[in-house]
Formats: structure tokens, sequence, C-alpha cells
């Protein structure tokens, strides 16, 4: 019962993943494009969930289908809503994407079955993991001691790779404060201010 | 965004209960699913939720910028001194072992402590994009979009 219920749930989620990625290419209104990016995120963290990876769900759902949305958005703000271009069939693209489609397809075939306990990956340092996050951490979570105890340099990298993102930010884009001091009127002139759309328009 | 009723109000509903969320996953990540970066993220998205409600000026007041600036290196540092902390207690760099009288509670400790800074760095970071995003627009029109 339970194992068919998932299938059952995969099926549909990976089924509204499909028609969401398809509308995401044919659509040319960006606010939709972002908006259903955000779905796609949130279909793509109940397929983790369904998976057993809820660590992994909780990241896509709130990056994926929260703040990477909304940061989305904001960057249609700044540019355009529209694309111009209209889409267009290209022969060579189609067929690398057939082309890798099928390879990546074929390349299951020779993947262990999912939870399988004999799978290459799990054999080499995974039981030592287990062992230790119960005996010697004393973790009940083996995502939380790997992560936090057994890979520390990695983790300290990444978060060392997220202060740098976040740095790199405001330099670049947080400088709002000093146009704000200056007195807006000089730089908001009524060509310069975002809330008229008007050179976009003609540029359509 | 001033008649947006319903979305203020369940926006403010939300809001607490998203961070006691948060905080959940924060500091229950040892047993649960979760852990720093999720618990920062969870924490940023709450802060983003009201910045989009109820504008970002009011967000800046609940959060400054300045403070932002303070939080995004401190959890770092937070985490690279417990590295720091297990060479000088007699360990290896990010040795938790030697943080407590025995290693089961100096994994603990660490584990901890790493996950707070872990927590600390990424929400700012997160909050500190969404603001330099959102501080180079004014407020947009709901029939503009």
């Amino acid at each position: 019962m339970g194992a068919e219920m998932i299938t059952i749930v995969n099926i549909v989620l990976l089924t509204m993943l499909c028609f969401s990625a398809v509308a995401i290419m044919l659509l040319r209104h960006l606010f939709a494009v972002a908006a259903l990016t955000g779905a796609f995120s949130l279909l793509s963290a109940g397929l983790l969930v369904a998976l057993d990876a809820v660590d992994v769900a909780f990241t896509e759902a709130a990056v994926g289908g929260g703040i990477s949305t909304v940061l989305m958005l904001g960057t249609l703000a700044l540019t355009q809503r529209r694309e111009h271009r209209p889409p267009r069939f290209s022969l060579p693209a189609l067929l690398v994407v057939i082309a890798t489609g099928g390879a990546l397809i074929y390349a299951t075939s020779d993947m262990p079955a999912y939870g399988d306990p004999n799978a290459p990956a799990l054999q080499h340092v995974v039981p030592v993991y287990i062992e230790g996050s119960r005996n010697d951490i004393g973790v009940p979570n083996i995502v939380t001691s790997i992560l936090a105890s057994y890979r520390g340099y990695d983790t300290l990298g990444e978060v060392a790779v997220i202060f740098t993102a976040g740095i790199g930010v405001m330099f670049l884009l947080g400088r709002r404060r000093e146009d704000e001091d200056d007195e807006g009127m000089v730089r908001h002139g009524p060509g310069n201010d975002p809330e008229s759309s008007e050179p976009e328009e003609t540029a359509s | 965004m001033k008649h947006h009723l319903i979305l203020r109000v369940v926006s403010k509903l939300l809001i607490p209960f998203i961070l006691l969320f948060a905080l959940y996953v924060q500091f229950h990540g040892d047993y649960g699913p979760g852990g720093g970066f999720q618990a920062g993220v969870l924490f940023a998205s709450a802060f983003i939720l009201y910045a989009l409600i109820f504008g970002v000026d009011n967000a800046r007041e609940v959060l400054p910028s300045k403070a932002l600036r303070f939080l995004v290196p401190v959890g770092l540092i937070i985490y690279a001194l417990t590295g720091f902390a297990g060479i000088v207690m007699g360990g290896k760099f990010l040795d938790y072992d030697v943080l407590a009288q025995d290693p089961q509670h100096g994994q603990h400790l660490g584990i901890l402590v790493i996950e707070f800074g872990v927590g600390t760095t990424v929400a700012a970071v997160m909050v500190t994009i969404f603001y330099a995003y959102a501080g180079r627009t004014r407020d947009v029109d709901d029939e503009d979009w």
C-alpha cells in the first residue's frame, strides 16, 4: 500500500514538473515564468520528500520556492518584464537534448536500485559514519553529524562561499543608501524614474 | 500595497510561526531534519515575507542593514573560532571531542555552536541580498506587472 501510494505520488509530481517546465519554456511573460519557477521548486521539494531527503526538501522549498523566486521578481522589477525574442525551433538544440536525455536514461539502467544497501556508494565510508554517528557523536540525524562533524571543513568552506556571495552582492548592488542620501532629485529625474515604464514600452 | 488586507492579516499571523519553526529547525537539527542552513533560510524568508507585504522600509526598521553587515561575518567567525577552540583545547582544527569533558558532549556542543554560526550567516546573507535587490527599485504598482 505504502509503496504504491509513493509511486502514484511520484507520477503525479513528475507529470506536474514536466507541465510546468514546458510552460516555463513557452511563456514570454517573465512574471508568470518566475512564478512557475517557484512552483517547479515546490514540486521538486515534494519529490525530495517522497525520496526521504527531507533536509534537501526543506532547502529547496525555502530557497527555490521562496527566496530565489522573490529575487527573480526583484530582477524583473529592475530590468524588464517581457522576453522579446519569440520562441523558435532549432533542430541542433533538439538533437542535443534528445541525445543527452537518451544517454542519461540509458545510464540509469546501470544504477543500483533505489535504497539498495549493497550500492557501491553505501559501501565505502557510509557504514563508518552510521556507526560513528550512533556511538561516537550520539546524534540521531546522520545528515547533521556528517555535515557538521565528519565534513566540518567542507561546511566551513560552504559558509565562506555564502559569506563571499553576500559580500559580493553588497558591493555590487547594496549602494542605494548613497543615492538616497545624495537627495534623490538628481538621480531619480523623470527619465530615470523606475516607475515610469515608457522606455520599455517603446522598446517593445 | 495598502489594500491587500488578506495578505497583511495572514502574513502577520504566519510570521511568528515561521520564526519559531526556524528556531526549532535550528536547534533541533541534530535530532530531526534540518540544520543551520535550512533554519537560516527559513528565518530570512520570514523577514522577506514581511518586507514584501509591509514594504522594505518597515523591514529595515526591524532589521537594519547595519545589523546585517555585523551578522554576516559573525556567523562565519563563530564557526572558525569553534575550529580554533579545538586546537587550543588540545585537539585538531574542528575537532569537537575536546570541547567538553567527554567526547560525545563535546560533539553535541560543537555541532550546536557551528550550526548556530551557519544559521546566522545564511539568514543575514539572504536578507542582505534581498535588501540589495529590493532597495534598488521603487514600489511597483500592481498594474505594472
